[in-house]
């Protein structure tokens, strides 16, 4: 798999030493040193939220919300214990960028979490990490070690009397638990159903307390952007839409993998980075977000840079930053089947519009990939997802309805052909 | 049920939690327990809410939710494959095919000599190293043509 970097996250990390991933290495390359800033120069907290909002950084989760801002909302002189959380529970299909950065880079997480802590005068931090991926947690565990016994994490930071705790805590498959709330109830050892917000976490999260919970990506960006200034990673990107993103691209490329460049980069040039089509064979479709995001075809995203305004404009998402790329040998109706089958699997079950409707256009698009589709279905599948959207505690309801819209607003001829004929138009996958 | 290895894990995962929240710690606490035993049998389950101090049903709760959790016997090799449309397009649904075919056995089954389980899977977060497979949900095994199957599997007693 190919990492590229022109970005803040993994800016020194080298892929092919196996020990990049620890804190001597990270130290060499600059880590720590915003850590160090803030505790010895005295950097107050409001300086901080200054600067996070300065850069423009917006979360890296899938909701694009500004980093600064969230910070801002935790009451930073509550009395009780307070929490902050990473979310690293990455399942959005066609998602694998926080993994590169736990096992190759898991030191800028932990320094981000650091500077997060202080910045809202928190102490006690969980990363949250996806259970299929058990060798990260075990990397995480690892780079704690490290940084507790080098005097970074844990009680009296570097001497000072500022303390943080933080600890990896695993999921064990169960996609919803990547929902913030989910998240939580996962956290306190229960099954991971979503809470109604409001309340909302910065009032009452984990345990019932204040808790802020950023993504993964979201905390790998705070050192630089201390270090550096949040005007220099506001300028790496365009106008609100700050620093460099990593796009983790799958699909029918040449060089799949992760790829941190500046936000605004053109989707053309991004292909080419990944080597272009695999096979030479023509771009039918891409989705530009995670499969939740809404699919676009190639003359749209031909035309987008990959910036959360740009792909919004285009009537998708830029959501978790995963590209899924399909070429023109791929069958809408069964991409659609497999990926409906996957929202219809992870419904935690709780609402009802969800639990039922995910299983409901699973069953239509099923059975238009086979051959028995009704020329009403298509109207069907509309209704039923307008009946879902919006009418559920969390959005996975929402990101079962998107897919399903996106691909019936842009192919919907080939699922009229699939319908009539009874068979795809092209092979397959 | 446990040995003594096990239970000093699950402690350490204890210990990360505050001490009126011991419940945090269900989650790994059965996972220590499933690698033990392998899968989880309602005794397990209830000696590990025991061992925490919760309810036997606050522990059913997280084993019967949470996908990784085996409620039933499992071969030695439990070997979960992503056929998500992602990996798919790279080759994922085919590696679950020819996982089916190599074992003679279908997904959610255990060969006869008890040796394999096949499970398909959801994304893993591990798209860009399509096909993957999951072993006894710890090693993501990447890039899993037939040829690395079958590699892979000669490895496996
Ligand atoms: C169904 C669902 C799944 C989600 N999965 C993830 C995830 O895997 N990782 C993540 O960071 N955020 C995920 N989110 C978004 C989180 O709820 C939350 O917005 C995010 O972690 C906030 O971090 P950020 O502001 O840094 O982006 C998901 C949301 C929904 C509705
Ligand atoms: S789709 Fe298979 S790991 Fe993501």
């Amino acid at each position: 798999m190919t990492v590229y970097v022109k970005g803040v996250v993994f800016e020194g990390v080298d892929f092919d030493d196996p020990n990049s991933w620890k804190l001597d290495a990270y130290v060499a390359r600059g880590g720590y040193a915003a850590l160090k800033k803030i505790l010895q120069t005295g950097m107050t907290q409001d300086e901080i939220i200054a600067e996070m909002k300065a850069s423009s950084l917006r979360g890296r989760g899938g909701a694009g919300f500004p980093t600064g801002l969230k910070w801002s909302f935790m009451p930073r002189n509550f009395p009780g214990q307070k929490y902050l959380v990473c979310n690293t529970d990455e399942g959005e299909p066609g998602t694998f960028k926080d993994l590169d950065i736990i096992v190759n880079n898991p030191h800028a997480l932990i320094e981000g979490m650091i500077i997060g802590g202080f910045a809202m005068g928190i102490t006690v931090g969980y990363n949250y990490i996806h259970g299929e991926v058990f060798e990260a947690y075990e990397r995480f565990e690892a780079a704690l070690e490290e940084a507790r016994a080098a005097g970074f994490l844990g009680d009296n930071i570097l001497g000072t009397d500022f303390c943080f705790q933080l600890h990896g805590h695993h999921g064990y498959g169960a996609y919803i638990c990547g929902e913030e709330t989910a998240l939580l109830e996962s956290l306190e050892g229960k099954k991971g159903q979503p809470r109604f917000k409001p309340p909302f976490p910065a009032s009452f999260g984990l345990y019932g307390k204040p808790t802020t919970i950023n993504n993964t990506e979201t905390f790998a960006s705070v050192p630089y952007i201390i270090r550096e200034g949040g005007q220099k990673f506001l300028e790496l990107g365009k106008p609100n839409n700050g620093g460099t993103k990593l796009f983790s691209i799958s699909g029918h490329v040449n060089r799949p993998g992760n790829y941190e460049i500046p936000l605004g980069t053109p989707f053309s040039e991004l292909l080419e980075m990944a080597g272009g089509m695999r096979g030479g064979k023509k771009l039918k479709a891409v989705i530009p977000g995670g499969s939740s995001a809404p699919v676009l075809p190639a003359d749209i995203m031909m035309d987008c840079t990959m910036d959360y305004d740009s792909i919004a404009k285009a009537g998708s998402m830029l959501g978790s930053g995963a590209v899924i790329v399909m070429d023109e040998t791929v069958c809408m109706v069964k991409a659609l089947e497999r990926l409906s089958y996957f929202y219809f699997e992870e419904s935690c079950g709780q609402c009802t519009p969800c639990r039922e409707g995910t299983g409901w256009l699973y069953r239509v698009v099923h059975r238009i990939e086979h051959g028995q589709g009704r020329p009403e279905d298509l109207d069907l599948l509309l209704s039923v997802g307008a009946n879902i959207a919006g009418r559920t505690i969390c959005a996975l309801g929402d990101a079962a309805v998107m897919p399903v819209q996106g691909m019936l607003k842009h192919f919907r001829a080939e699922f009229e052909h699939h319908i009539e004929h009874k068979h795809c138009i092209v092979p397959g996958y | 049920m446990l040995t003594p290895e096990s239970l000093a894990q699950i402690d350490r995962e204890l210990a990360k939690y505050p001490a009126d929240q011991r419940r945090s710690a269900t989650m790994s606490a059965l996972r220590i327990a499933q690698v033990e035993h392998r899968w989880l049998t309602n005794e397990l389950i209830e000696f590990v809410a025991g061992y925490i101090g919760i309810a036997p049903v606050a522990a059913y709760e997280v084993a019967t939710f949470y996908n990784m959790f085996d409620r039933k016997p499992v071969g030695r090799h439990k070997l979960t494959v992503c056929t998500n449309l992602p990996c798919a397009l790279s080759g994922g649904a085919d590696a679950g095919k020819y996982l089916q075919q190599k074992l003679g056995i279908g997904y959610g089954e255990t060969t006869a000599d008890g040796r394999f389980t096949l499970m398909e899977g959801e994304c893993m977060g591990a798209c860009g190293y399509a096909p993957v497979m999951l072993l006894n949900n710890h090693s993501m095994c990447s890039h899993m043509t037939p040829d690395a199957i079958d590699k892979k599997l000669a490895e496996l007693e």
